[in-house]
């Protein structure tokens, strides 16, 4: 016998707007943020926190959000790839400059999830060297494999 | 922009550069329609049996939940024979899904849930009940009979006898490679939504025609009913170049419902919803004079395949052209297993087929006491040796110079074992590289507005090859207008036929359709121009007329039209007298620990003959890319299949391991950037799939050439190393 569990109510910050929605627990934040909130930034390479395609920041840190429910985080702040304040067709926001500059993508499908992680890593302090910006870049896989670009426009958005 | 200096070859910025990385870019999965319901698919526990029986009543019940359809044939599904069957067709699986009861691999789809959300569906799901009468599957390779592939012939050249009684030294070996999974980041996607008799289909897929022609066919439609989209696509690799069945599962479950649905794979599904590289078992025989020419080549290949399919793994293709050699035989046998379809991955049969051929060759060079890159020189192949045509262009002896001299190799530095640093034994590797092209008709749309802007169309797709961004630069130079003001649309049944975006085919056999149309437009243009006394260009010559964006929209403004269009052809020449490869030298440095027997890649260079590089940027990518592909097949990629239940092991990417950043040293890629005069008006060729081939036979030498131990199985793991090296007093490397 199957039961529905009963929807919740949580309020998220997300990309600075507050916003109460009633979501069904076992909506993980990944889903809630695409399907409530119409952000299909962060995308989803597998679901099972393996891929970092869903990276956003939670609270400023860099967090799966297929890992973990929605409702699990009430009255939290969540920054998605659409947070950052970049605009296609102007400004971009540093690291995604960088990105586009350096060629760091191909497909684009792990993209929001690099440059977020990137975002996170730069706040860190981890961009040190291209070793230190390889490691604590191994979270997040491109199959496309433009790794090599990827660290030299992170280096670039470390002002190295 | 003048014809001296033109768009084509530089390193423009990919035009879709900005919308990938603000997250606007929209793939399948993104598209959000109103009244969206999930369907999920639920697989097959057991590789081999019948269903006994599929109690569906829970989850009918279940809240949210729409429709539970059992493996019964109730979907109305029909066959799509003619789609799978055309000639040089698509490699996927037959047969029509959720049909009967009889069970064919582990894996298969054997119910299928709609809901109002993707939670519900999946809580649906979990409460169907399946009952199997399992089988014994056949699941090893060795377990097997080989059998020749229907139609297909052993390639026979001279007489290998004689031309290993005439060898001062062979090389006898045997390689295995494992099943492969191409894992794209983005798992396929389906959306379906049906008005009245009309279809319309968002799909992750490199094919948007092929798709169409499955589902009309599917559907009992007329192919104009039925439209397919693909916008964006987060990655291909050949898992989303044939039609597969979720595809058509997603277009009857929103027929069922009468509502768009969506139904998108979870990355488990992957493993065994859209086609894999088959394994390989593979012997191949050398024999060469002691000055390293080769007398004889015998290389076969037994690949697994399903027993619906007959799908070849094609490992002899490189061996039959790369050489000179006048005794060669070349054998391909597949074996039937209870697997699922195997597909083309990116380099089918080049990728295996190389790792093998080209470590055979190193064993030579070892055994002649040759350098392994004068060994290859001194067999170079002037002309096709499979079929005596001219190459169309090959440069290949540039590219082993190029990336011999960045690469810093050195031909007297060749003893095994004898570098370490630390507690890592250093060593370097070189291979061969090659990718035969196939040609396919295309079409394209181009328009010329008023307002300096141009618009190219072609039902090509962007997977992350740079397509944008390449047709938007052959349209500028032709429309003298900057790659920016050109809108290149994609991924459209609406637009015209272009062939599958896979076989490294998009930019060399529909960049010149691209061109044709907007050279369409331009001599429209001209024509007029130069016949009307009211224009500035009356009766000029076409020659001394400056091609710049004024001359054109200027025209247009003049004659008050709003745009002028055209539809352009690139037909390429089927029987053309030249055989037609891309080429390239790999080079690759190891460190392998001499206590663990870990393998570590320092660093790659590979220096490529691909034509005309028209953008050095997304092309270096490519084989980046590329070679990255061949790192993991060398080190890390491998599916794990249980021998005894056929199943996949490890369904995810935590046991299946894709290389992340600190995985890859240091990567160099080099062009030899000649045209090749006898491919379209572009001159470029397939840059896709050549940077796998030979990457991972330039790792396994590199780890014979650091340790003396020779891998012949793949992916070379620590344990591997440490294994074939026991004989050989692995032990004393350690310290
Ligand atoms: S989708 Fe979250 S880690 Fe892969
Ligand atoms: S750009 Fe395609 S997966 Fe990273």
């Amino acid at each position: 016998m199957s039961i529905e569990p009963a929807a919740d109510e949580v309020e998220l910050r997300v990309n600075g707007d507050p916003r109460r929605i009633r979501v069904d627990p076992r909506v993980t934040l990944l889903d809630a943020l695409r399907d409530e909130f119409g952000l299909t930034g962060p995308k989803k390479g597998c679901d099972l926190g393996q891929c970092g395609s869903c990276t956003v920041l939670l609270d400023g840190r860099r967090i799966t959000s297929c890992l973990t429910f929605a409702v699990m985080h009430d009255g939290r702040e969540v920054t998605t790839i659409e947070g950052l304040g970049g605009d296609p067709e102007g400004e971009l926001h540093p690291v995604q400059r960088a990105f586009v500059d350096h060629d760091a993508f191909q497909c684009g499908f792990c993209t929001p999830g690099q440059i977020m992680a990137a975002v996170a890593l730069l706040d860190e302090g981890h961009a040190g060297d291209d070793d230190e910006i390889r490691e604590w870049m191994s979270g997040n896989l491109c199959r496309c494999a433009a790794y090599p670009n990827i660290v030299t426009a992170i280096a670039a958005a470390a002002g190295r | 922009m003048s014809p001296e200096d033109p768009w084509i070859g530089r390193p423009q910025a990919r035009v879709d550069g900005p919308v990938k990385v603000t997250g606007t870019a929209m793939y399948t999965g993104d598209v959000a329609l109103p009244h969206l319901a999930h369907a999920v698919l639920l697989q097959s526990t057991v590789a081999k049996g019948r269903i006994l029986g599929t109690d569906v009543a829970a989850a009918e019940r279940a809240p949210g939940v729409l429709a539970v359809c059992a493996s019964d044939g109730s979907l109305g599904i029909g066959p799509v024979a003619s789609y799978y069957s055309a000639d040089n067709g698509p490699m996927g699986d037959g047969r029509t899904p959720l049909s009967d009861a009889v069970i064919h691999h582990h894996g298969q789809h054997v119910a299928m849930v709609v809901a109002e959300s993707r939670e519900q569906a999946c809580a649906g799901a979990e409460l169907i009940r399946v009952r199997y009468r399992e089988q014994a599957p056949l699941a090893r390779i060795e377990d097997a009979i080989p059998q020749t592939p229907p139609g297909r012939e052993d390639v026979v050249r001279g007489d290998l006898t004689t031309g290993l009684a005439v060898a001062d030294a062979t090389v006898e070996a045997y390689y295995e490679t494992p099943p492969q999974h191409m894992n794209p980041m983005e798992p396929c996607a389906t959306t379906a939504r049906w008005t009245g008799n009309r279809l319309t289909v968002h799909d992750s897929t490199q094919h948007v025609f092929g798709v169409r022609a499955a589902l009309a066919e599917a559907f009992g439609l007329r192919p104009e009913d039925v439209r397919v989209l693909s916008g964006f696509v987060g990655g291909g690799f050949g898992s989303k170049g044939t039609v597969w069945p979720h595809v058509l599962l997603a277009a009857a479950a929103a027929r069922l419902v009468g509502r768009p649905v969506r139904l998108a794979l979870t990355r488990p599904q992957m493993f065994t919803s859209c086609g894999v590289r088959p394994p390989t078992r593979q012997r191949v025989v050398l024999g060469a004079r002691r000055d390293g020419r080769l007398t004889a080549i015998a290389h076969d290949g037994t690949t697994a395949t399903s027993f619906g399919e007959n799908v070849v793994e094609n490992t002899g293709g490189t061996t039959a052209m790369l050489y000179a050699c006048p005794n060669v035989t070349i054998r391909q046998r597949i074996v039937r297993l209870d697997m699922q379809a195997p597909t083309f991955q990116r380099a089918p049969g080049r990728a295996p087929g190389s790792f093998a051929l080209e470590s055979a060759l190193d064993e030579l060079a070892h055994e002649l006491g040759v350098d392994p890159l004068e060994l290859r020189l001194r067999n170079h192949a002037d002309t096709d040796p499979s079929s005596g045509r001219p190459w169309s262009s090959k440069h290949l002896r540039e590219c082993y110079r190029l990336g011999a001299e960045r690469f810093g190799w050195d031909p007297d530095d060749r003893t095994p074992g004898t570098r370490r640093d630390g507690d890592v034994l250093i060593g370097s590797g070189m291979a061969s590289a090659t990718h035969e092209m196939d040609p396919g008709p295309a079409a394209a749309y181009a328009e010329l507005r008023v307002d300096g802007t141009a618009v190219v169309g072609v039902a090509s797709h962007e997977i992350g090859t740079g397509t944008y961004t390449v047709f938007a630069q052959i349209a500028a130079d032709v429309l003298g207008v900057g790659p920016d003001r050109v809108f290149v649309r994609l991924g459209d049944t609406e637009l015209p036929e272009a062939p599958p975006s896979i076989g490294s085919q998009t930019v060399a056999y529909v960049g010149p359709a691209i061109r044709r149309a907007c050279e369409a437009v331009r001599d429209d243009l001209l024509a007029g121009a130069l016949a009307d006394p009211e224009s500035p260009l009356y009766g000029r010559e076409i020659g001394t007329i400056e091609f710049g964006g004024d001359t054109f929209v200027g025209e247009l403004s003049r004659i008050g039209s709003p745009s002028i269009s055209a539809i352009g052809h690139a037909h390429p020449d089927a029987g053309s007298p030249y055989a037609v490869h891309s080429f390239g030298a790999q080079f690759a440095e190891v460190a392998v620990d001499a206590r663990t027997g870990t393998v570590r890649v320092r660093r790659m260079v590979g220096a490529f003959d691909i034509g005309r590089v028209i953008n050095p940027r997304t092309a270096r990518g490519q084989l980046v890319g590329g070679m990255t592909f061949g790192l993991a097949q060398a080190l890390m990629e491998a599916t794990t299949i249980d021998p005894r239940r056929g199943h996949v092991v490890e369904p995810h990417l935590a046991g299946y391991h894709l290389p992340t950043n600190a995985d890859v040293g240091a990567l160099d890629v080099l062009f030899v950037d000649v045209p090749d005069p006898h491919i379209g008006d572009v001159g470029a060729r397939g840059a896709g799939e050549i940077g796998v081939v030979g990457a991972a036979a330039a790792i396994a030498n590199a780890v014979f050439h650091a340790t003396g131990v020779r891998v012949r199985t793949l992916p070379i793991t620590p344990d591997r190393v440490v294994t074939a090296g026991s004989g050989l007093g692995w032990g004393d490397f350690g310290g």
